[in-house]
């Protein structure tokens, strides 16, 4: 850490590790549901518990964004931050905002759009953050040293205010709410997200393996290439079965196939920067999340993507335990995993220490990317089961899920090894040991 | 990567390429959206429909069904639910199954996922019902395979 204003990336970290222990959480509840579908069937049904679940990942997985930025940013600018306390209120204003969310949810308040279904007056409040949040940092971008990094960066997060704007149309035609809703849901993680992936990424690559800027820079603005050619019209593949037209059958299955490249890219990129560098970093447990991002990423998000994604396939297995699968392994593998590498590598810096409790963090990476694992192989069979029997077959739906219990308590299991997994991962973080750092020893490589 | 490719030519490829390829999407969108727009005619969102989906909305039903596939897999598609109530044969028999499924949840069998209470009016009910048969004549491309959903 190099400027003091980096500081307030820590009220982000702090909030974001907090809402991913709720997000798991409620994640092991509704799996409770599935395998005793009584338990709590009139407290707290299955769709709100399960809006908390995915609305949790979401703003977690944003606010970390955001700390990531406020880490990032000061540092790759070599100014500070144009206004620390904006980012202060605006965290509070974030954090107030979803927690306001999640108690309207518990009280049957929302717009019932999956993952959307914030009341109209939150969405109006995270657009406000949004605004404070690029504001701020764009002022500081411009005021400071201009990188690829930063760029990059600042592209994806404008990309996400932008997007998100599309989530305020709601058409009265079923056809038109979806097609604009994916402009939300697809551009944002099939998209925009990725860029802020690529860049977070390659921060850490400069940081921590010491290869040369230039070449870094280089590899980022072929990898968002690749994502953002393949992934805009990837979109197409959301638009078989709603009521487009069969010409997206073409232009979704080509196009998302493409979708795998930059996530190969991804993983080719972090080995050969690290295998480059040569150098030993004393964070390994950052490393090992950064790589570790890399492949679960190209895993979940290409591989299981791709799984699914020709039209012919996706004419079986759409709306199956198939996409559930590959849901959670894309979400976990690029997206928290992105942030726990970044929230690993930069809180020993702000918190001015060596890095501390690294074989726990790493026990923590290793119970947790299992859990995620075992849960996505049961998930992807079951899904296949359920494609065959209620798809080929013909059989109703409530009888095929009834032949799928083994698999759900399975999953249920792996979803408690990851909630296991997670807290080792967020007490490691949250209760720094170790000594403070002397001057030479945690120094980025740059 | 060698000097083949700079990095300034990877960042030119990378803008021309991006916004070519936003416009060609933006542009099928809106032909689609035309498309689809000029099927309403024959097949338009009547002011019961646009209520029913709102009732859809209000209860947040997609966190357990799916709708054209879309939603939390919980509980059976809904998309082709006119169809699987046989409202294609006998409009006024689909029409008061459905009515009566909604009405008569929780079942509280034990072991048996639960839908919930939902209090809804007759004109909620029918307007629902209306969306139904509506969303079940969107041309999906014969999505679902089965009826089964």
């Amino acid at each position: 850490m190099k400027y003091e204003s980096q500081k307030v990336a820590l009220y982000y970290f702090a909030g974001a590790l907090g809402l991913f222990v709720a997000q798991v959480l409620f994640g092991v509840i509704l799996g409770t549901i599935v395998v005793a579908p009584n338990t709590l069937s009139e407290l707290l049904p299955f769709n709100i518990a399960r809006m908390i679940h995915t609305n949790a990942l979401i703003v977690w997985l944003l606010m970390g964004f955001f700390g990531c930025a406020y880490y990032l940013i000061p540092e790759e600018s070599e100014t500070e931050l144009h206004s620390p306390k904006l980012a202060i209120l605006q965290f509070w204003l974030f954090l107030i905002g979803a927690a306001a969310a999640v108690v309207g949810y518990l009280f049957r308040i929302h717009e019932g759009r999956e993952f959307l279904e914030q009341p109209l007056w939150i969405k109006l409040a995270i657009v406000v953050v949004a605004l404070m949040f690029l504001y701020n940092v764009t002022m500081t971008v411009l005021k400071g040293r201009k990188t690829a990094i930063t760029n990059v960066l600042l592209l994806g997060l404008w990309g996400i205010a932008v997007f998100f704007l599309f989530s305020l149309y709601n058409p009265s035609n079923l056809i038109l709410d979806k097609v604009f809703w994916w402009w939300v849901v697809h551009l944002w993680v099939e998209g925009v997200w990725e860029l802020v992936m690529a860049a977070v990424l390659a921060f850490l690559m400069i940081k921590m393996t010491g290869v040369d800027r230039e070449v870094v820079e280089k590899w980022l603005y072929v990898i968002i290439g690749l994502a953002l050619f393949s992934g805009i019209l990837g979109t197409g593949h959301h638009y078989y079965w709603i009521g487009m037209p069969a010409y997206w059958q073409w232009i979704g299955s080509v196009f998302s196939t493409l979708e795998v490249a930059p996530f190969f890219a991804m993983v080719v990129f972090t080995f050969m920067m690290v295998w480059k560098g040569g150098r030993t970093h004393p964070n390994k447990a950052a490393l090992l999340w950064s790589l570790g991002c890399s492949v679960f990423a190209f895993f979940g998000a290409g591989v299981w993507g791709f799984l699914h994604t020709l039209a012919p396939i996706n004419y079986v297995t759409h709306g199956t335990q198939v996409t559930a699968a590959h849901g959670h392994l894309a979400f976990y593998g690029a997206y928290v995993m992105l942030n726990i590498a970044m929230f690993t590598y930069a809180m020993p810096n702000l918190l001015k220490r060596e890095p501390y409790n690294q074989v726990l963090n790493m026990w923590g990476f290793w119970v947790t990317s299992s859990g995620v694992t075992f849960m996505t192989f049961a998930l992807t069979f079951a899904g296949v089961v359920q494609t065959h029997l209620q798809r080929v077959m013909g059989m109703g739906f409530m009888e095929v899920q009834d032949a799928l219990g083994l698999f759900y308590w399975m999953r249920l299991g792996a979803g408690v090894a990851t909630l296991v997994g997670v807290v080792l991962i967020v007490w490691s973080l949250a209760v720094p040991g170790g000594k403070r750092a002397g001057a030479a020893i945690a120094q980025p490589a740059e | 990567m060698s000097e083949v490719l700079t990095k300034s030519a990877a960042r030119n490829i990378f803008y021309g390429g991006t916004a070519f390829f936003f416009i060609v999407f933006v542009g099928l969108v809106a032909h689609s959206v035309s498309t689809v727009n000029a099927m309403s005619e024959s097949h338009p969102v009547t002011a019961s429909v646009a209520g029913g989906k709102h009732v859809w909305e209000k209860h947040a039903c997609i966190d357990c069904h799916t709708i054209m596939g879309e939603g939390a897999y919980y509980a059976p598609e809904l998309g082709n639910v006119w169809v699987r109530f046989g409202g294609r044969e006998d409009a006024q028999a689909g029409r008061d199954a459905i009515k009566n499924w909604i009405k008569s949840m929780p079942t509280g069998i034990e072991g048996r996922r639960q839908m919930p209470k939902f209090d809804l009016t007759e004109k909620e009910l029918d307007d629902l019902v209306d969306f139904f048969k509506w969303t079940s004549e969107v041309n999906t491309q014969n999505w679902p395979p089965k009826v089964s959903g």
